[in-house]
């Protein structure tokens, strides 16, 4: 965020925080909301909170945490972290049903 | 010498030093959290079918904390705003209101983890099981049998899978149940060693409890003492408390994927 900006313009962004702090707070009890509703399969239910809960992560770090108009320095840093955490989950994941020999499963 | 960067930023990254070391803490605790995660994900996949827990933890409570958690995260960033609008009074109240948020979420986790150490799951001989929360405990371990009484405040099940999918299996109405000594196999409290699933729990809500009190206490220095700098060094100050709300809203960040995981899927 550049820092020489006027005091004018953070009363703009003090609005704007509020606003966010407002989704936040409806995300969340969407989020319990949903959980109860039988969508038939587990998995769905799993994507939407997980969906809901990506949606309220983007609203901390756009806007709280400035990631929306932030410099490129920080936008690489998190470009490495992106593709190490999601190459984590994804080696986790794809590993999964590969047992070694003789692995008792239930 | 002074410190190079602490308000100026560095030609070569565009930022001040501190918000450049934080951000790479950050990716680091991405990582952290992001390996807890993905043993979670192992865990609860390797379950075997109708043994991972739903509905062991209390919906409304876990609400309330994030709900805590979230006010908190608005009041950092009203703080430095504040601090940016030259309105010292203002930082100083929306900052005591984050530290009275990060006690309160402390003091409701410490609620929700002593609840689990004084519930307990016994099993008896005659392959049935008896899930409450301790009233009295008068058992003895001795020479490999257990002797005296325990009265616990829940109820009697015949198939150890009924005390996993609370969703699925209502148990309504608790009663006191007295069990005697000799009647019990084996007795647990639903701390960590009770299954994976409370492993992990404790694990991933620990690490983060420790996060938010680590985070508490530079707020609170900050609020404090340390908040003389803004008087000798105002811009130096303000990227302080920048800094300080980044870790916070980090910490945020994560409750908000903890919170749906372990609650309520």
């Amino acid at each position: 965020m550049s820092e020489a900006q006027s005091p004018e313009h953070f009363s703009h962004h003090v609005r704007r925080y509020l606003y966010v702090f407002y989704a936040l707070i409806f995300g969340t009890i969407v989020t319990v909301l949903a959980s109860l509703i039988p969508f038939g399969s587990y998995s769905i239910n799993i994507a939407v909170a997980l969906f809901i809960a990506c949606c309220k992560a983007f609203l901390v770090a756009g806007y709280f945490m400035h990631l929306i108009s932030e410099r490129k320095m920080i936008y690489g840093i998190l470009a490495f972290t992106a593709f190490f955490f999601f190459g984590l989950m994804g080696l986790i994941l794809w590993h999964f049903h590969d047992f070694p020999m003789h692995t008792v499963t239930h | 010498m002074d410190i190079p960067y602490t308000t100026q930023s560095r030609p070569d990254t565009g930022l001040y030093n501190a918000k450049l070391g934080i951000w790479l803490f950050l990716a680091s605790e991405v990582m952290l959290f992001g390996a807890l995660f993905s043993s979670y994900i192992l865990l609860r996949v390797g379950a075997p079918p109708g043994f991972w827990p739903h509905g062991w933890l209390n919906v409304p409570v876990g609400t309330a904390n994030t709900l805590v958690l979230i006010t908190s995260s608005i009041t950092t960033v009203l703080a430095w705003a504040s601090l940016k609008m030259n309105n010292f009074g203002k930082f100083k109240f929306y900052h005591a209101c984050t530290i009275l948020f990060a006690l309160t979420f402390v003091c409701i986790k410490s609620y929700e983890y002593h609840d689990k150490f004084v519930h307990y799951e016994v099993a008896l001989n005659d392959n049935k099981f008896v899930d409450g929360h301790m009233k009295e405990n008068h058992l003895k371990f001795e020479n490999n049998a257990w002797t005296g009484y325990a009265v616990l405040n829940g109820h009697v099940v015949d198939n150890r899978e009924e005390l996993y999918d609370l969703k699925k299996h209502h148990h309504k109405g608790h009663e006191e149940i007295r069990v005697e000594g000799p009647q019990i196999k084996h007795l647990d409290n639903y701390g960590p060693w009770h299954n994976t699933y409370t492993a992990i729990y404790f694990t991933l809500t620990g690490l983060h409890a420790l996060h938010v009190i680590g985070g508490a206490l530079v707020i609170g220095f900050l609020w404090g003492p340390g908040s003389k700098m803004f008087k000798t060094d105002p811009e130096r100050f303000t990227n302080r408390i920048e800094v300080s709300g980044l870790f916070w809203h980090f910490v945020d960040l994560v409750w908000i994927f903890l919170f749906p995981v372990l609650y309520l899927l």
